[in-house]
């Protein structure tokens, strides 16, 4: 069972209190972009194998979106923060780095060498 | 003209902790920046209870507020003082980013009371109901098997609980299943 920690009230919720709201740190799309930048931003899905960014809400709870970066082999959860950002902030990327010392956020980001593990 | 009906009139079952639907019960939604100093002072002024800290629950008398969400609080009250507090409120708060809302008739109020009230509650909803990690006036958002809840813990061994009034005799059968005689738990 996956547990979150909701970054907004607190509380160590349970999957069955949330709901998942698919890859953070999307590009919205607006006018004037070209069709293979709409494309990219309705369709194009990361699926990585490890670290990963997803946005979550507590919906069973105090109904606020939040972000969290997780393993999507282990469950591992490395940690949740605001969804008032536009990328994962420092201090998740030090608790990521602190258990997989090989990953890098360019790696997520698909500007990297290989896949993420 | 109207008499105002709770969603199940006050009905109840006994078993080994109590069920009891709480008749008509004043609620109002309140959103803005509960940061915000003013916003303080009139909710403080109005209820007589202080903004709630993160998931806890002032009172002030038959005056409750209670934390929903970092922009959200619920403040409960006789229901026929509703409409005027709501008056009060919107008065007061003019002119700031808020939204106030009587949704005293778009809920429904449960108790659970009992020794085995907390037994009952964690039958339900996927939530830590100890004491040290639930105490008195301690409120939790969660969901109640399959529909959302707020569980607040109003006196010992007593759960008041809110939910939404298109569900509460889903409410009520469910939490009238999980007292059963014959079902304690003996956990709590
Ligand atoms: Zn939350």
């Amino acid at each position: 069972m996956l547990i979150l920690n909701c970054p907004y009230c607190g509380v160590s919720a349970d999957e069955t209190e949330l709901t998942a709201g698919g890859e953070a740190h999307l590009t919205l799309a607006t006018v004037g972009d070209d069709d293979a930048a709409f494309e990219a931003y309705l369709f194009m899905r990361k699926n990585p194998r490890g670290v990963h960014f997803e946005r979550w809400r507590h919906a069973n709870g105090c109904g606020k979106w939040f972000h969290a970066a997780r393993c999507t082999m282990t469950l591992e959860v490395f940690g949740t923060y605001s969804a008032q950002t536009s990328e994962p902030p420092q201090e998740i990327i030090d608790s990521i780095k602190a258990r997989r010392p090989d990953w890098a956020l360019s790696d997520w980001m698909g500007t990297g060498k290989g896949d993420a593990v | 003209m109207y008499s105002a009906v709770s969603a199940l009139n006050g009905v109840s079952n006994v078993g080994f902790a109590t069920v009891t639907e709480m008749g008509l019960c004043g609620m109002i939604t309140l959103r803005g920046d509960l940061a915000d100093a003013k916003l303080a002072k009139v909710i403080t002024s109005a209820t007589g209870a202080d903004v709630p800290a993160q998931r806890r629950v002032t009172t002030s008398g038959d005056h409750a507020v209670a934390w929903m969400s970092p922009d959200e609080l619920l403040i409960m009250l006789p229901h026929d003082a509703a409409d005027a507090m709501v008056a009060t409120l919107t008065e007061g708060l003019s002119g700031q980013h808020v939204l106030v809302v009587n949704v005293s008739d778009a809920r429904g109020v449960f108790t659970l009371s009992g020794d085995g009230a907390r037994d009952v509650a964690a039958k339900l909803a996927p939530v830590d109901f100890a004491t040290d990690a639930f105490d008195i006036n301690d409120i939790r958002r969660s969901r109640l098997a399959q529909v959302p809840a707020a569980f607040w813990m109003s006196a010992p061994d007593t759960i008041t609980i809110v939910a939404f009034r298109s569900v509460a005799q889903y409410v009520f059968d469910v939490l009238s299943k999980a007292v059963a005689q014959g079902s304690e738990v003996g956990f709590h």
